[in-house]
């Protein structure tokens, strides 16, 4: 034995022996979870780096495919349903949806966030399967990291927004900040919970992933996105009403709205949105807990699912 | 016994083969569902230890766990039952192509590699030269990787793996992709790694990689481990696995002959074979270098048996054939039989250094089929003068020139 093998052995003798792979445990494993994945930051933020640079690689405009989507929903709900159905408020016409493209844009920059992180976050353990049967790492990371550049494009769309909003002379300010800053912590946390519960099925389930994108054009319709709050109340009431508040995603983007949309502060917003959007936050955190969970607890047969 | 760094304890792995996929198969067979479903124990009751330093080789046929075993390891699969413990850093290169996502550069791949694997990116910085200059494709280093070859992928996966400073590194059959300077680097690298004291686990099917390189090798075998310790002797369990595995064929193939009836296959079989002393004809386990010996080779024909050829070899204790040699090169006409008969294959003065050598005889038909070998009909003990080493003895001696 050389002096060198000999420090090295003396070295891993006094490292304790670690389970190879996910450690188990369902609730005892959450911190250690947490820790895993804090120790493979820079792994995770390599991954938002290829994610957002693999994704139009050998386009000639890059990014501005990323800009392009929202931005031709935007001009396609803009004029049909703005102007052909008249939703949109205009002298003479009252009744209709004042500043109509900045709410249309801040209902779909909210749901544009859900969709990407949703749909990418549930093929994205079945995408990275090379990796995934590589070498052991905490897997969440391939979820999040379609998180981080979902975010980025968000972050992208938020700057067009913003623009938006100074061109029409409409800078929100002050405490409506308040309400953006929630929602999108909703939004966030509850959108990951799902993104990381759908990929750990998906892998079991192929079928999910193109489950998952028609049910995502259908949800759109269930969140006041491209109909004002206002006409929603006068339709359904009671239960029915309530259920369709308690969508996270329905608070999210009236939380967008009371927020983002200047010309609409004179209109009805449902009573305690704060609140509500407040209790949603708490939900999301405990579902996100719950997803990773699973997710966990899933993660231990990917490799040969894959 | 050295630090264990690898403890496997009570491992099985269960595979269930289903054979539906999507929600319709299964909403369909629901409830039918174990119609749909095979259990297969890809290993079972695996106990081993590993120490700091080894060298494992992981040998045995396809199909016996070999790989599976590498990803308990690696943490990639779980156990159904047991648990597998580890120390320190693990680096692995298990299959080709892995890790690496084909839109990105080299560079880019190498910087997530090495993320992977548990390195920050300032040490890559520090790495990444010695990396990209020991795989050996500085060129393409900023090409996407879907345009490598198979060759350049290993390169640079084994390259990266090698560099990050791991405690253990898992290798499955990978490297053979490599051309030979590059194999010949690998082995290089990994002789380096044992000098330092790291553990190699190698999953390979180069048995000769195993007796060169390994301190231990484990034969597994559907699932279990079937022999464990020095590599000769796993190599031998695993090499008379092989030879029955072969016998079965050939049987099958003789029965199936037989059953056609077309053209009966020559039949028949080795019944003994001995090593006996040139002058006084009485078998000996143990010889002199240099001694005339004769290969006696009892041959029992089934009915008669006509133009076959019958052939002798001596192998090291590695397998390595040292010589070999059969009727049909030593041109004699073989006689029609119709019943056992021994034969001589007269071997004067052999030049064999000292060791342990086995004797192989195979009985061949002129066409070619084989009909029966022994890969170990007898062993031979050889006395050398204490002059030299290897297989071949030569007379040697030293002088100024």
């Amino acid at each position: 034995m050389t002096i060198e093998s000999q420090s090295r052995a003396e070295r891993l003798a006094a490292e304790p022996m670690r389970p190879a792979g996910p450690r188990p445990g369902f609730v005892t494993g959450t911190w250690r979870s947490v820790a895993d994945l804090h120790a493979h930051r820079e792994l995770l933020d390599l991954l938002i780096r290829r994610e957002l640079k693999a994704r139009y690689k050998d386009s000639v405009l890059g990014f501005f495919w990323s800009l392009a989507k929202p931005l031709a929903m935007l001009l396609v709900y803009y004029v049909a349903i703005g102007k052909f159905l008249g939703a949109e408020q205009v002298p003479g016409r009252p009744g209709g949806i004042p500043g109509f493209a900045i709410f249309i844009f801040s209902g779909l920059t909210a749901w544009q966030l859900f969709s990407d992180i949703v749909v990418g976050g549930t093929g994205s353990i079945v995408a990275n399967s090379g990796l995934v049967k590589k070498v052991y790492v905490p897997r969440e990371v391939y979820p999040l990291s379609v998180v981080g550049a979902a975010l980025f494009n968000f972050a992208i769309q938020m700057v067009i927004l913003l623009g938006a909003t100074v061109l029409m002379g409409e800078i929100p300010t002050g405490r409506r900040w308040g309400y953006f800053f929630l929602a999108l912590a909703v939004l966030i946390v509850w959108s990951t919970a799902v993104g990381l519960l759908l990929a750990a099925v998906n892998v079991y389930l192929r079928d999910v992933q193109y489950l998952i994108e028609i049910l995502i054009m259908i949800l759109m319709w269930a969140s006041p996105i491209l109909y004002a709050w206002k006409f929603v109340g006068s339709h359904i009431k009671g239960l029915l009403l309530d259920l369709y508040l308690s969508n996270p995603m329905t608070l999210v983007v009236l939380g967008f709205q009371r927020s983002l949309w200047v010309a609409g502060s004179d209109e009805p917003y449902p009573a305690g949105l704060g609140k509500m959007l407040a209790a949603a936050l708490a939900v999301s955190v405990l579902a996100l807990w719950i997803c990773q969970r699973v997710f966990a607890r899933l993660q231990s047969n990917f490799a040969q699912e894959l | 016994m050295s630090t264990p760094v690898i403890d496997i304890s009570d491992v099985s792995k269960r595979f269930v083969i289903r054979k539906e996929k999507s929600l319709k198969e299964r909403l369909v067979n629901f409830g039918r569902s174990n119609l749909h479903k095979d259990d297969f124990w890809a290993l079972r009751d695996v106990n081993v230890t590993i120490g700091s330093g080894t060298t494992v080789g992981l040998i045995g046929p396809n199909g016996s766990g070999k790989s599976t075993l590498l990803k308990l390891i690696g943490g990639i699969i779980q156990p159904n039952t047991g648990s597998v413990q580890l120390r320190g850093r693990l680096a692995a290169l298990l299959e080709l192509g892995a890790g690496f996502h084909p839109d990105l550069t080299g560079r880019e791949n190498v910087y997530l590699n090495a993320a992977i694997l548990g390195i920050s990116r300032a040490q890559t910085d520090r790495y990444f030269d010695a990396i990209v200059d020991f795989s050996g494709i500085e060129p393409f280093i900023d090409t996407q990787v879907k345009f490598y070859s198979s060759g350049m992928y290993v390169r640079l996966a084994f390259s990266v793996a090698v560099h990050v400073d791991p405690d253990i590194l898992l290798v499955d059959e990978v490297l053979a992709v490599g051309d030979e300077p590059f194999q010949r680097k690998c082995m290089e690298r990994i002789r380096g790694f044992q000098h330092e004291g790291r553990t190699i686990v190698l999953v390979t099917h180069s048995l000769d990689q195993v007796a060169e390189l390994c301190d231990r090798a484990l034969v597994l075998e559907r699932g279990r481990v079937v022999a464990d310790g020095e590599p000769q002797q796993a190599l031998r369990v695993l090499r008379a696995d092989f030879e029955s595995t072969r016998q079965n064929e050939i049987e099958r193939a003789q029965a199936r002959a037989t059953a056609t009836a077309a053209g009966a296959l020559p039949a028949g079989r080795i019944g003994w074979a001995a090593v006996v002393d040139d002058r006084t004809g009485e078998q000996v386990t143990e010889v002199r270098t240099g001694d005339s010996i004769r290969v006696r080779v009892q041959v029992e024909p089934e009915g008669s048996l006509s133009d076959w050829v019958l052939g002798v070899g001596l192998q090291t204790a590695m397998g390595t054939t040292v010589f070999g040699t059969n009727t049909q090169l030593l041109d004699v006409e073989t006689p029609r039989l119709d019943g056992p008969a021994m034969f001589d294959f007269r071997l004067p003065d052999i030049n064999l250094g000292e060791g342990l050598y086995t004797v192989r005889a195979d009985l061949v038909g002129r066409d070619g089929h084989e009909i029966h070998r022994v890969l170990e009909a007898t062993s031979l003990q050889v006395q050398g003068d204490g002059r030299s080493q290897g297989p071949l003895a030569v007379d040697s001696t030293f002088q100024r020139a």
